[in-house]
């Protein structure tokens, strides 16, 4: 197990590596973190999640590390700068210690060699996740193989308004009806927006006979393939809010919507948004969840570290802090955060799996069983294709 | 002491944006580290973006409309209001709102107009709609609210440097001529007083159109965004996880420029056309409907004064809401809640702002002065070619050369507080100059010989008489430095590499959240502290002058 890791090591990152932290050497690593500043950057716009970073600032100060959480409105943001970095030859020393990422911001990082790796699997915490159940070592279809530590499930639902929507259309052709027979009342992220890109994969892999030719890279048949979804959206497009002439830019706008009353149905990549979303009045008390029929789309988000990371060894404590069961309860408890967990409960302490257990999931999150198996995400190419495709039919005006 | 200080000025504004649009062109061509090899590939990319020409037609028109909107409404104002109660009472609504970052003036505009909004609610709470009307008026795809939206944040902006500029002009003299030989007040004005002005305020002019066709935050929340505008665009291809196309950003960045440039050029152009058809009207004698005109003025900037700061008490209303659903008016109960949750790191956050802001702002006000005092003394002046270099930061669109600008990666400087500073002052600096040159060089030159006759010395003159009689303008132009300071937000982002947290990176990250109790919290907080020095500069000079009248401007 160990050499092949340690000769992709040596293979991939030895040059930059040599005064970064080895994570076999867990003590060491420790020692090496005490008094460290970790720069975490990570998406800022939703609170709920600055105050959790927040809390695990806290536990990171126990064990000497201060974590600064730098507020990002886009994750290439800190992508960029670690490129820069490297343009500018700048190979120790840099400014970003850890990253918020998971999709194509991992994908184009691995393959550009800009992180620091494999360490994941060196977490003491790592015994407790839940590999086989989770997806947890693919990331869009492309294998981590160390180079991120997982923090958080995410799967697809959608949040209805159940005051003014009785039956929710829970497959893509009934939403069309459905949108039909309520012009303006639906809308959703704007492409590229990450959100809204999830939109077109999930309307894609509902009306596809077999996803998984999506689990491959976009191909010669991407026109054959995808022809199903921009039937569906060259028939819906018309009957969105504002007639798709304009859209919410990101997620929270699109909840700050439907608490407007302009639209009744929204769509989330995280099962407890809804129930925090009403507890913190950014929701109707009648909001409620759904996925459907066949299913709704699953990943998990990472933290990663830059190849150049000033604070490496901080970094993997921080990061093993949010494997903790202690944190990953945290997560997932409805009024803080209400992230699905990474962890197997089979693998947990007794006492651990008992508070998971006794969690209340609150009014308007759908329960494991209710979600279901997440469907797999498609190849990041996907993702790219799907959303430039979008920009170039409804993106620009005529 | 005094003599380098005017190149070391052109060497702070100019050197920057140098460095910045080399870094820029340098991908925009191929070259670098992301470009795949010297050729016009990144330009051709940027071409066959279906949203090209309506994306590059939103920004020029917006812009262009924008500042002949701000213009226009400001002219008419002084032309029909000055030295009445109505005017005073104007100004004083509108001078504090210049200070409200752009950001958080927008997303409280947003909130007035949008169909959902304070207006419609009006009509829904009469009618009993239980849904808002499904129309495109936030957005629109030819950008006319966000039109609207930069005009009322220009109006301020435009109003306060005429108003500093009129001093200059011997306004008064010149409308007790006009008055008497039987003009109308707005064409009396706009015949003898607008041109003088006009001259004086020609480069502020240029900065809110360059403004209005290349900000991203004001476009990003009012504007269309099917294609978006230009600059947004860019910075969206900037920040695209593809970094490849970080070269098709710097060759968008260059069509901006280019555009910009064209822009400016019709606009000179336009300049001499109305100066000749201006005097021909002026030779004509013929006057202006007075009436139509005085009412129209008042309404527009009533209105747009109106707006902004309906949005501000809907941001402040947001920050204490508790529930608040369509189509109430008001929250269904306030709470502190909001505050308590955000609040301290708010306020932390506001003293580094602060801290940031006045130190840029010092640090340009000495070399304003330097610049301005050297040029009295010594005739240093930077020569008017060479002072467009001075407008450089302003007048190139910030993403053409903020991207470009790795300066502390280049020079092995860790990004931290103090390049952010260093950057700051690189646009607040040419502000501070706008702002306190044209009160600056018509001191009456004639006190200092006088005093010099007495036996003083200049730099006597300089600490006894010239800054203590120009007091106000110094102070003016300090609070708009710190006012620009705390606005800036690309700037802080870039150079402090997102480690140095101001209220403008904080407020921009939580905008694109949506949370509107948050905004709430950082817009409300923001606004004050830009607005704070505003406060300042009107109540110390008409403290200091209480007793010589003459001195406090009118």
């Amino acid at each position: 197990m160990r050499l092949p890791i340690l000769a992709t090591l040596a293979i991939t990152t030895l040059p930059a590596m040599a005064e970064q932290p080895d994570p076999m050497d867990w003590p060491a690593v420790l020692a090496e973190a005490e008094g460290q500043t970790v720069y975490w950057h990570a998406w800022g716009g939703s609170t709920t999640t600055n105050d959790f970073i927040a809390w695990i600032g806290e536990r990171a100060a126990e064990q000497g590390v201060t974590l600064e959480h730098v507020k990002l409105a886009d994750t290439a943001d800190a992508v960029g700068l670690v490129l820069s970095e490297r343009q500018a030859g700048k190979d120790t020393g840099g400014s970003v210690d850890m990253i918020w990422i998971n999709g194509a911001n991992f994908a184009s990082m691995k393959e550009q060699d800009l992180l620091f790796g494999p360490f994941a699997e060196a977490l003491p915490n790592w015994q407790y996740v839940d590999v086989e159940g989770k997806t947890v070592t693919t990331d869009f279809t492309v294998p981590t193989e160390g180079y991120e530590s997982p923090w958080a499930m995410a799967q697809v639902v959608f949040i209805h308004d159940s005051d003014r929507v009785d039956t929710p259309p829970t497959s893509a052709p009934a939403l069309l009806d459905w949108a039909q027979a309520h012009p303006g009342r639906f809308t959703f992220p704007q492409p590229p927006d990450f959100l809204g890109t999830t939109f077109l994969k999930q309307m894609l892999i509902d009306l596809v006979e077999d996803p998984v030719v999506l689990q491959s890279p976009v191909g010669e048949d991407y026109a054959e393939v995808s022809a199903p979804l921009w039937d569906f959206m060259d028939a819906l497009t018309p009957v969105l809010w504002r007639q798709g002439r304009a859209y919410p830019q990101t997620g929270p706008r699109q909840l700050q919507l439907m608490n407007d009353g302009e639209v009744d149905i929204a769509i989330s990549f995280s099962p407890g948004e809804a129930t925090a979303a009403i507890a913190n009045y950014e929701l109707p008390s009648t909001a409620r969840t759904y996925v459907l029929d066949k299913g709704t789309l699953g990943n998990a988000s990472f933290v990663a570290i830059p190849y150049n990371a000033n604070a490496a060894a901080g970094a993997m404590v921080v990061a093993d802090i949010i494997l903790s069961p202690e944190a990953q309860l945290r997560a997932q408890t409805p009024d803080i955060l209400g992230y699905g967990t990474v962890l197997d409960m089979d693998k947990l302490p007794e006492a651990d799996r008992a508070a998971f257990e006794a969690l209340d999931l609150g009014v308007a999150t759908l329960s494991p069983a209710e979600l279901g198996q997440a469907q797999a995400e498609p190849h990041p190419t996907w993702a790219e294709r799907l959303a430039a495709d979008w920009v170039a039919r409804y993106g620009v005006a005529n | 002491m005094l003599r380098p200080l005017p190149l070391l000025t052109v060497l702070v504004l100019a050197g920057p944006v140098l460095i910045g649009i080399a870094g820029t062109v340098l991908p925009a061509i191929g070259l670098g580290p992301v470009g795949q090899g010297l050729g016009l590939g990144p330009f051709h990319q940027v071409l066959d973006w279906p949203g090209l020409p309506r994306a590059t037609a939103v920004s020029v028109l917006s812009g262009v409309l924008s500042t002949l909107g701000a213009l226009g409404v400001a002219a008419l104002i002084l032309a029909g209001w000055q030295g009445t109660a109505t005017f005073r009472a104007l100004e004083r609504l509108l001078s504090p709102l210049l200070a409200v970052p752009h950001a958080a003036a927008a997303l409280g505009l947003a909130f007035v107009i949008a169909p959902s909004g304070w207006i419609a609610r009006l009509p829904a709470q009469a009618l009993g709609w239980s849904v808002p009307p499904d129309l495109l008026i936030l957005q629109d795809p030819w950008g006319l609210s966000l039109t609207a939206g930069l005009i009322a944040k220009e109006l301020p902006f435009l109003l306060l440097m005429m108003l500093a500029a009129l001093g200059q002009v011997e306004h008064r003299r010149r409308m007790a001529i006009t008055r008497s030989l039987g003009h109308g007040r707005v064409a009396g004005w706009m015949k003898t007083v607008f041109p003088g002005v006009y001259a004086q305020v020609r480069l502020p002019v240029m900065v809110v159109l360059v403004y209005g066709m290349t900000n991203v935050d004001v476009a990003t929340i009012l504007g269309p965004n099917t294609p978006p505008t230009l600059s947004v665009q860019v910075t969206r291809w900037m920040l695209d996880p593809d970094l490849a196309l970080r070269s098709v950003a710097a060759a968008g960045a260059l069509v901006q420029v280019a555009a910009v440039a064209m822009t400016l050029a019709l606009w000179v152009g336009a300049e001499r056309l109305c100066a000749a058809l201006g005097r021909a009207w002026i030779w004509s004698g013929r006057g202006l409907p007075e009436t139509t005109l005085r009412a129209l003025g008042v309404s527009l900037a009533g209105l747009s004064a109106l707006a902004l700061l309906a949005g501000l008490a809907a941001l402040a209303l947001w920050s204490l809401a508790a529930g608040w659903r369509f189509p109430d008016l008001a929250p269904e109960a306030l709470t502190l809640r909001s505050w308590s949750r955000f609040g301290p790191e708010m306020i932390a956050v506001a003293g580094t702002t602060l801290a940031i802001a006045a130190t840029a702002t010092l640090l340009s006000l000495i070399l304003v002065i330097g610049c301005l005092e050297a040029e009295h003394r010594f005739g240093l002046t930077v020569g008017q070619r060479a002072l467009w270099f001075l407008y450089l930061p302003l007048l190139v669109p910030q993403v053409a050369f903020l991207p470009g600008l790795l300066l502390p990666a280049w020079l092995g400087v860790g990004p931290g507080t103090g390049v952010v500073i260093a950057g700051h002052v690189v646009f607040v600096l040419p502000y501070v100059f706008l702002s306190l040159s044209g009160p600056y060089r018509a001191w009456d030159t004639r006190i200092a010989r006088v005093a010099a006759g007495l036996g003083a010395t200049p730099d006597r003159i300089l600490w006894r008489l010239r800054l203590p009689m120009l007091l106000a303008p110094v102070l003016t132009a300090c609070a708009i430095g710190v006012a620009v300071s705390v606005g800036q937000y690309l700037p802080t982002l870039l150079l402090g590499a997102g480690r140095v947290s101001t209220l403008a990176t904080e407020a921009v990250a939580l905008a694109a959240g949506g949370n509107r109790r948050a905004i709430g919290v950082w817009g409300v907080g923001q606004s004050l502290a830009a607005l704070m020095p505003f406060v300042l500069a009107l109540a110390i000079p008409a403290l200091v002058f209480r007793n010589r009248k003459a001195m406090v401007r009118d």
